[in-house]
């Protein structure tokens, strides 16, 4: 076991509650570079939350977070809460880690472009010429080449998170996490975003998902993860999880799904 | 009434020499004013308590009460207090410019942070969330997100600011500043052709607003290629409404 991998995320225990409603109740994972793990639930089963425990858009009451081998560096204040202990280190890690919004969260006084480039320009520093060529293979990547000097306000819901995924790419992360990236889409356009999510996965991408698309979570990723009031229930192989999983909860869930 | 159009000319020379010292006046106390809003509308969101009062209170104080006798408590009311007269500000105290600056920029000031302020509330917090998640904090996600699309949002209400600025100088003339409209009054005592003199000076104010008007809506064009209708080009015209799978 001395040489095991670095896993690329690795999370644990992770506890968050807003005001008396405790959303996560003691949540670990590891991702290995490559793996695609979808992670499912009901609506408010925390499953947002606790992906955005990963880069600290929420911070988590309780646990702890290593990217790349590199735990984030927390503390307590006086109130007795979890902080970060370095803001810079959070940056570093935010940066490392792509994050695709539920409802794309372009920039909107940026072209297509300008949004790809901003990233790596301002954030990773990188020289601008060369970040501009990256960024139109990458529109190219998603279908998006022509409109690349088209503001988000001039393009449909699924060209928008086409190119908020190509933005993803753009700061070359180690991981990418998606946050229900189809859900405020109309049904036409929520296959062109999949058909890109899942070229991602076949590339080797490390990808942790969280969706209500099943066919994706089942044909695409190597894992699935299904969370029910702020615990795992249930956590494996999506053959084995969805053939035979022993959660009761977890077979009426895709049940649901399958009406 | 007689159409004398020499008086009109030269009375419209006279006032054009005016001018200056109009722009001045609005110049100076817009631009000062702008940096004392940046400061109120950081006291105003950054978190304390105690800043977040002071603001409220400066707003409620400047906005609240009349300019003019904001510009006389400033030139005629604070001379009356020696230690005023023997501190470090008494010349600028003194000179009625300064005074009417002064006066101009702190009332546009607390006007000019509640614009502020509208803009920032007006940033989606979605933008200011992506930019998070893509690792800026601080002073770049500010310059590079925040500021932008705020500036974007309040200048409409900031283009009419500027324009009841151009208008208020004309106060500056009851602290003996020799503006447009000053040096209007100074004709009249001389000639009492009040309607004339007054058409004049009116026809002044109506060109510079309308000069500011246009700069300011070049101003909101260029900076709003988001909101206009999305381009249409060569290559894509006609196909617009067409899916890249």
């Amino acid at each position: 076991m001395a040489d095991a991998p670095v896993p690329a995320i690795s999370v644990r225990n992770i506890h968050k509650s807003f005001g008396q409603h405790e959303v996560l109740r003691g949540i670990s994972l590891d991702a290995q570079d490559g793996d695609v793990i979808s992670i499912l639930g009901a609506s408010g089963s925390g499953k947002s939350t606790f992906l955005r425990c990963i880069n600290l858009l929420e911070t988590p009451d309780e646990g702890e977070i290593t990217v790349a081998g590199e735990t984030i560096a927390m503390k307590r204040n006086r109130a007795g809460s979890l902080v970060p202990a370095d803001r810079k280190q959070v940056d570093r890690i935010r940066s490392e880690l792509a994050m695709v919004f539920q409802s794309f969260n372009l920039w909107s006084h940026m072209t297509v472009l300008q949004n790809l480039i901003e990233g790596p320009v301002h954030v990773l520093k990188r020289p601008k010429a060369e970040c501009i060529a990256e960024a139109e293979a990458l529109l190219e990547k998603v279908g998006l080449a022509e409109r690349r000097n088209y503001y988000p306000s001039h393009l449909s819901g699924g060209q928008q998170q086409r190119a908020a995924i190509a933005r993803a790419l753009a700061m070359q992360p180690k991981a990418l996490l998606f946050d229900e990236p189809t859900s405020a889409l109309d049904p036409e356009l929520v296959g062109e975003v999949l058909k890109v999510m899942r070229s991602l996965a076949e590339e080797g991408r490390t990808m942790l998902v969280v969706t209500h698309e099943m066919a994706f979570a089942r044909n695409v990723s190597d894992r699935v993860m299904f969370l029910h009031e702020g615990v795992v229930e249930a956590d494996g192989a999506p053959e084995d999880i969805f053939t035979n999983s022993e959660s009761e909860r977890f077979r009426q869930f895709i049940g649901n799904f399958q009406a | 009434m007689d159409f004398d159009v020499a008086f009109l000319l030269s009375t419209f020379v006279k006032l054009v020499a005016a001018v200056p010292m109009t722009l001045g006046l609005f110049a100076c106390s817009v631009s000062l004013g702008a940096v004392f809003a940046l400061g109120i509308t950081y006291c105003r969101v950054s978190g304390g308590a105690f800043l977040s009062v002071f603001a409220r209170a400066y707003v409620f104080v400047f906005r609240g009460s009349p300019l003019l006798i904001q510009m006389f408590l400033i030139y005629y009311g604070l001379g009356q207090f020696p230690a005023v007269r023997h501190s470090l500000f008494w010349p600028v105290l003194r000179d009625p410019f300064s005074c009417a600056v002064l006066a101009l920029a702190l009332c546009t000031a607390g006007y000019q942070a509640e614009i502020m302020r509208g803009g920032l509330q007006a940033v989606p917090s979605r933008e200011i969330e992506a930019g998070r998640a893509a690792g800026m904090s601080g002073l770049l996600l500010f310059r590079r997100i925040i500021a932008p699309i705020a500036i974007r949002q309040a200048l409409p209400a900031y283009s009419t600011e500027i324009i009841l600025m151009v208008k208020s100088t004309a106060l500056a003339s009851l602290v003996t500043v020799w503006e447009v409209t000053g040096t209007a009054q100074r004709l009249i005592s001389q000639t009492y052709r009040t309607m004339e003199v007054f058409l004049v000076a009116t026809l002044i104010y109506l060109l510079i607003n309308f000069i500011i008007v246009r700069v300011m809506a070049l101003v909101e064009y260029r900076l709003s290629p988001h909101l206009r209708e999305r381009p249409v080009s060569a290559s894509d015209g006609g196909r617009q409404g067409e899916v890249h799978g």
